[in-house]
């Protein structure tokens, strides 16, 4: 089992679609992670070597920001929006969706499960 | 679509006129403006802007890391309304 970024542990599965379980590495990214280390894609997580994982571990730290420091980003990305006062951030702040989707109807990803309206029947 | 980076920021010639002329006299007075769609450039950092948002003028204090925004985002267009029994969502103004 293998040990890369933290907490993160996928097994069992291609070198390619287990680093995908780190936040912040898709397909393309694993992909330039295991060429960088020089690590088949097709070697399993229980196959790989010690000197592979740190291999692995070492590409990730140059090729992509992962787990904390990208969370840690993109909420303070946020935050910054917020604190600016533009309208992007007045949207996050009221939980609405930001990207002029309408809130008509829908929206319901950002706004969460319904809310009854009280007094309204029949 | 972004706009091409070759073109560079745009903003209106006549707002940056007026940001140059009081930069020259060194006054600070409020620039009232209609143009929402002018971005914020390092320029702009410190003088206060009247931004139109179709009804009123919403004052814009410009700060370092405004720049790149455009000016019409720090003025909303629209009153927000929630009903008056909705506690969870907090009216801001």
């Amino acid at each position: 089992m293998a040990r890369i970024a933290g907490v993160d542990l996928p097994k069992n599965k291609r070198m390619e679609v287990a680093l995908t379980y780190i936040y912040g590495i898709g397909q393309t990214k694993a992909k330039i992670i295991l060429k960088e280390a020089g690590v088949s894609p097709d070697t399993r997580t229980d196959e790989l070597a010690d000197s592979e994982i740190s291999a692995l571990r070492n590409a990730i730290d140059k090729e992509a920001k992962v787990e904390g420091d990208l969370r840690r980003d993109v909420s303070m990305a946020i935050k910054r929006l917020m604190d600016i006062g533009t309208y992007r951030g007045l949207r996050h702040r009221k939980g609405l969706p930001v990207r002029g989707q309408r809130t008509h109807t829908n929206g319901r990803t950002r706004k969460g499960p319904r809310r009854a309206i009280a007094g309204k029947k029949k | 679509m972004a706009r091409s980076i070759k073109k560079g920021p745009y903003i209106e010639e006549r707002l940056l006129a007026k940001v140059r002329k009081m930069e020259s006299e060194a006054t600070k007075n409020v620039i009232k403006t209609w143009s929402r769609r002018s971005t914020v450039t390092p320029e702009l950092i410190g003088h206060t802007f009247a931004v139109h948002n179709g009804k009123k003028f919403i004052p814009v204090y410009v700060t370092e890391n405004m720049v790149g925004h455009k000016l019409g985002e720090f003025a909303p267009t629209r009153t927000f309304y929630s009903h008056s029994g909705d506690r969870k969502t907090k009216v801001r103004k």
